[in-house]
């Protein structure tokens, strides 16, 4: 059976495609074959997040459309084992995603083995969003400790909860709260709701706290998932989300603003 | 810069601010959306079958479903004028 985790938020830039970079590559450096799909037909970004952005021949719709086969569309990830992107169409209407299409591409990846199928969700509550949650197993709801931010992702709660696949057949899909441009400084000072704060109003366990990091831009501008710089701190954050998915007991990290040097404090460094 | 202020102001800090006004509004939000789509449309219905007996005004009927344990209760409240 394949696990589908779907990566959502409401609310856009919070770091719901890095965040699926990461996830993906986590599961399939774990030994596990992995898709990760860009639902953001129109303004798709994951290939470039990816660094395959020059590899994208045939894409998502193209196989719901029967123009072009799994095989075809699949791009296999040099640098990584068991792992592949399917990218989203960039000309192509968002009403191309149909339920049936997805749903045929979700049984057909099955069918070939992959054991986790990400989807990376555009941000909003249209189309695309509702088709990426649909067929979820798993929901990985990536929140930034920001009132919009939270009160987005509370929508996406309410909305997995009444129209995903699981839910109307009446069951529920697992969720996980992923936070992400977490400053522990501020954080310290009062000027951003703590981690105890988002999951007291959320009530989703929490399965990651990625600091804010320049790590994060570094790795988008070189196309590789940030997880794969395993030195920085969000890279070691996020792979400790992914064992915690996998089901392994890790503490949080990054908890505590780290420690100043004198001269730098007076100097005002903040990083 | 008041003198007081200097030690430890009374003032809360702005990310508590911010969790309170975010409990209030997701409490309301999903008070919201926990009843069944057709609530709306029910009340409407409601409100014409009992203008037809006798005249009242929109705000005269309301409606509520509350859950209890495995089941719910549908409250419904109309006020009739006195005559």
């Amino acid at each position: 059976m394949a696990t589908v985790v779907t990566v959502t938020s409401g609310k856009g830039g919070v770091g719901k495609t890095t965040s699926s970079a990461a996830l993906a590559a986590g599961l399939a450096q774990a030994g596990h074959k992995t898709v990760v799909i860009d639902f953001d037909v129109g303004l798709r970004n994951l290939d470039l997040i990816m660094g395959v952005e020059r590899r994208v021949v045939f894409d998502f719709v193209n196989v719901i459309q029967g123009e072009a086969t799994l095989n075809q569309a699949l791009i296999s990830d040099k640098r990584i084992e068991n792992l592949f992107i399917l990218a989203a169409s960039q000309t192509k209407d968002k009403d191309a995603l149909t339920e049936d299409g997805v749903e045929k591409i979700i049984e057909d990846l099955e069918a070939m083995g992959f054991e986790y199928i990400v989807c990376d969700s555009p941000a909003g509550i249209e189309r695309g969003a509702t088709m990426a949650l649909h067929f979820a197993d798993h929901a990985v709801i990536v929140t930034n400790p920001e009132v919009s931010s939270v009160r987005d992702s509370d929508r996406i709660l309410g909305i997995l909860q009444s129209k995903s696949k699981r839910a109307k057949e009446g069951g529920k899909v697992i969720e996980h709260l992923l936070i992400t441009r977490y400053d522990p400084s501020r954080v310290e000072k009062g000027e951003m709701l703590s981690m105890d704060d988002v999951c007291d109003i959320l009530a989703v366990k929490l399965i990651g706290l990625i600091p804010e990091s320049k790590a994060v831009l570094k790795a988008s501008n070189t196309g590789v998932p940030v997880i794969m710089d395993t030195e920085s701190d969000a890279g070691v954050a996020y792979s400790d989300a992914v064992a915690r998915f996998l089901g392994e007991e890790r503490p949080l990290k990054f908890l505590k603003p780290k420690k100043q040097g004198l001269l730098q404090r007076m100097l005002g460094g903040n990083d | 810069m008041s003198w007081f202020g200097l030690f430890g102001s009374e003032k809360k800090s702005s990310a508590s601010q911010a969790k309170e006004r975010l409990q209030i509004l997701i409490s309301h939000e999903r008070h919201n959306r926990s009843g069944p789509d057709f609530l709306p449309e029910l009340q409407r219905e409601i409100l014409q079958v009992v203008k037809k007996y006798v005249s009242i005004s929109d705000d005269q009927v309301s409606i509520r479903l509350d859950r209890q344990g495995d089941s719910s209760i549908l409250e419904l409240n109309v006020i009739l004028p006195e005559n």
